[in-house]
């Protein structure tokens, strides 16, 4: 170990420290963590844009009035689109706010570069393996690959690869605690952000535990060395690495939530312990939900079903409402302290709008809670499951927690790393502060066209529902939706790897001076700082959104068991 | 000389990341993994009609 870490002093302000002084928000920044941080960003931007390019192929094939690709084509793009953006384009993502979690807000340099750069060759390696594998039509399998469909061996590997780079990432992150800790780099408890992405990490942990133990007999089994594993284990374990991994993008993208509410607002959290305490939450119950993949398999029983999608599960729904609620209430008092204090929402009118990371997050609060957080808790309901399993419906409802959530909520973060890590400030700045709305519009659509069409019985993963004869006017209509919500959401991403690279190559350097601001909130003349201090009712605009959020709950959980009653009628 | 008094149980669960991992891992991995492994352990293999 002793070699790995060489004799680098661990805190940044030390004497003999690799780092440098960050002009804007005056931390000291680890060079290591730095270099890794480019890296993991850049590749995940790369993997955002080729499974940007497969969704629009793949709209445009749902969209039947397109209909663009052939039938081989169609599963074979479904396969790459979906391991690009549900894992590639995240993970990469995440290590990245990990490496920037453990080292900058701690005030400590990276564990060990050796192991980051191993990490770093694991995970690409991995990837393109994965998608080379799947483009020559090696793996036609989807992203879940239910056994018994076979993909070529180097599929399975390259998916190992992945997930043992990732978590040896994982392992750097954690090791980086120890040592921060260990030399006293900080005072007191970490920050709530890095304690979002500890809890990010313990996740990824579980989760990638179980992609060791799902793949590795399944390459063996490919390359005909082992038995086939039983298909019913294998969905079981499978959902153990499919669906935390969106766990894991849950606790990074509330992360991202405090952290850009804070750059762009001046917010700090209401309370930390409640924070706190709803990430604690995740980390304990957030990975039960895995189950509700399971709630029409046959193997496994209704008690287990339950409890892991219902009771446990309920603690972590609640930690999401926590933090939908405290992200916007210290933005709201925030701006109350500033001076913002008419009416209900007169803070809103104020807020900084024009900073697309602010913009990005407020829409993936919003699509995220309304959209994302409502149908999953109603489509995770055993009994209502059973009209909407492998409908449209699911993905529409994932397409608003990982991509109107998880990807917006990065996007929005990306306009801060380019400029504090990068050190160029953005290019086409105009165009940047559009993105995020054009983005989420998009994103907007796709989803509730998905879940209109999936209401109406249109199947998910399903290249042609015109043989069936069972989808009228209204079904295409929804697709339609869904096809030009698309073409909108690929031009806004488009549009962001423009923007990214363009900035790479042509944007201004911002060494030794602060980044061109975005935008942030001010305080009005002569208001003094904690006018609110003892004002119990300085969120109230937030407390009314609450109520809103909590009607429209009800009144979709119940229009879902009317529904299942219309289906199933009980007499 | 009054006794140094000790932090609330949750801030020091909190502040263990090691404590958070075992939890971390333990729970989901007895609910959900375990309990589901041995569900299908005993399901018996149907037979041909």
């Amino acid at each position: 170990m002793t070699s790995l870490t060489a004799t680098i002093p661990t805190a940044l302000d030390a004497p003999g420290a690799q780092s440098r002084h960050c002009d804007t928000t005056g931390l000291k920044v680890c060079l290591s963590s730095q270099s890794f941080i480019k890296l993991s960003a850049v590749s995940a931007v790369v993997f955002l844009l080729l499974g940007g390019i497969a969704a629009i192929l793949l709209a445009l094939t749902r969209w039947q009035a397109v209909h663009l690709l052939p039938v081989d084509w169609f599963y074979r793009i479904l396969t790459f689109h979906g391991l690009n953006m549900l894992i590639f384009w995240i993970l990469f993502f995440e290590v990245a706010i990990l490496y920037f979690a453990c080292t900058i807000p701690l005030n400590a340099r990276l564990f060990s570069r050796k192991i980051a750069w191993a990490a770093f060759a694991m995970m690409l390696t991995g990837a393109v393996m994965v998608d080379v594998t799947i483009l020559v039509g090696r793996a036609d399998v989807l992203m879940t690959s239910y056994l018994p469909l076979l993909a070529h061996p180097a599929f399975y590997l390259g998916i190992i690869l992945v997930a043992v780079g990732t978590l040896t990432a994982v392992f750097n992150f954690f090791a980086t605690l120890y040592i921060a800790k260990r030399d006293r780099t900080y005072e007191g408890s970490v920050p709530l952000v890095t304690f979002g992405a500890l809890a990010a990490a313990i996740i990824a942990v579980v989760t990638l535990l179980h992609g060791a133990i799902v793949m590795i007999p399944t390459f063996t089994y490919s390359m005909g060395w082992t038995p086939q594993p039983d298909p019913m284990w294998y969905r079981m374990i499978w959902w153990g690495l499919g669906h935390q991994s969106q766990q894991v993008n849950v606790c990074a993208m509330v992360a991202v939530w405090y952290l850009v509410g804070h750059l762009a607002t001046g917010a700090k959290p209401v309370n930390e312990t409640v924070c706190r305490g709803a990430f604690l939450l995740y980390i304990l119950f957030i990975n039960l939900a895995s189950a509700h993949h399971l709630l029409v398999d046959p193997a496994v029983g209704a008690s287990w079903k339950i409890w892991n999608t219902s009771y446990a599960m309920y603690l972590a729904v609640l930690a999401s409402m926590i933090h939908g609620f405290t992200v916007p209430a210290s933005i709201e008092m925030a701006m109350r302290d500033k001076g913002y204090v008419k009416g209900l929402f007169g803070w809103v009118t104020a807020l900084p709008w024009r900073n697309p990371a602010f913009s990005a997050v407020v829409l993936s609060v919003v699509i995220f809670g309304f959209i994302g957080g409502i149908t999953g808790v109603t489509l995770g309901t055993q009994q209502i499951n059973i009209i909407a399993h492998n409908t449209l419906r699911i993905t529409g409802h994932f397409h608003a927690t990982v991509v109107g959530g998880t990807t917006l909520a990065f996007m929005g973060l990306a306009y801060y790393v380019i400029p504090l890590i990068f050190r160029r400030d953005f290019v086409w700045r105009g165009a940047a502060r559009l993105q995020p709305w054009l983005f989420g519009g998009g994103i907007l659509m796709v989803s509730l066209g998905m879940s209109f069409a999936g209401s109406l019985g249109v199947p998910r993963r399903d290249y042609d529902i015109e043989p069936s004869g069972a989808f009228g006017p209204a079904s295409h209509l929804f697709l339609g939706i869904m096809g030009v919500g698309a073409v909108v959401a690929v031009t806004a991403l488009l549009l962001f790897c423009f923007l990214c690279v363009g900035t790479l190559l042509f944007g201004e350097r911002n060494s030794g001076r602060a980044m061109a601001e975005w935008g942030a909130a001010q305080r009005l003349p002569g208001v003094r700082e904690g006018l609110l201090d003892h004002d119990h009712w300085a969120m109230k605009g937030t407390i009314a959104l609450t109520a809103v959020f909590l009607a429209s709950f009800a009144v979709y959980y119940f229009a879902n068991w009317k529904a299942l009653a219309d289906v199933w009628p009980v007499q | 000389m009054t006794p140094p008094t000790q932090e609330p149980f949750l801030k020091r669960l909190m502040d263990n990341p090691w404590l958070l991992l075992v939890l971390g891992v333990a729970i989901p991995m007895l609910s959900y993994t375990a309990w589901g492994w041995v569900e299908i352990l005993l399901v018996k293999p149907a037979t041909l009609p």
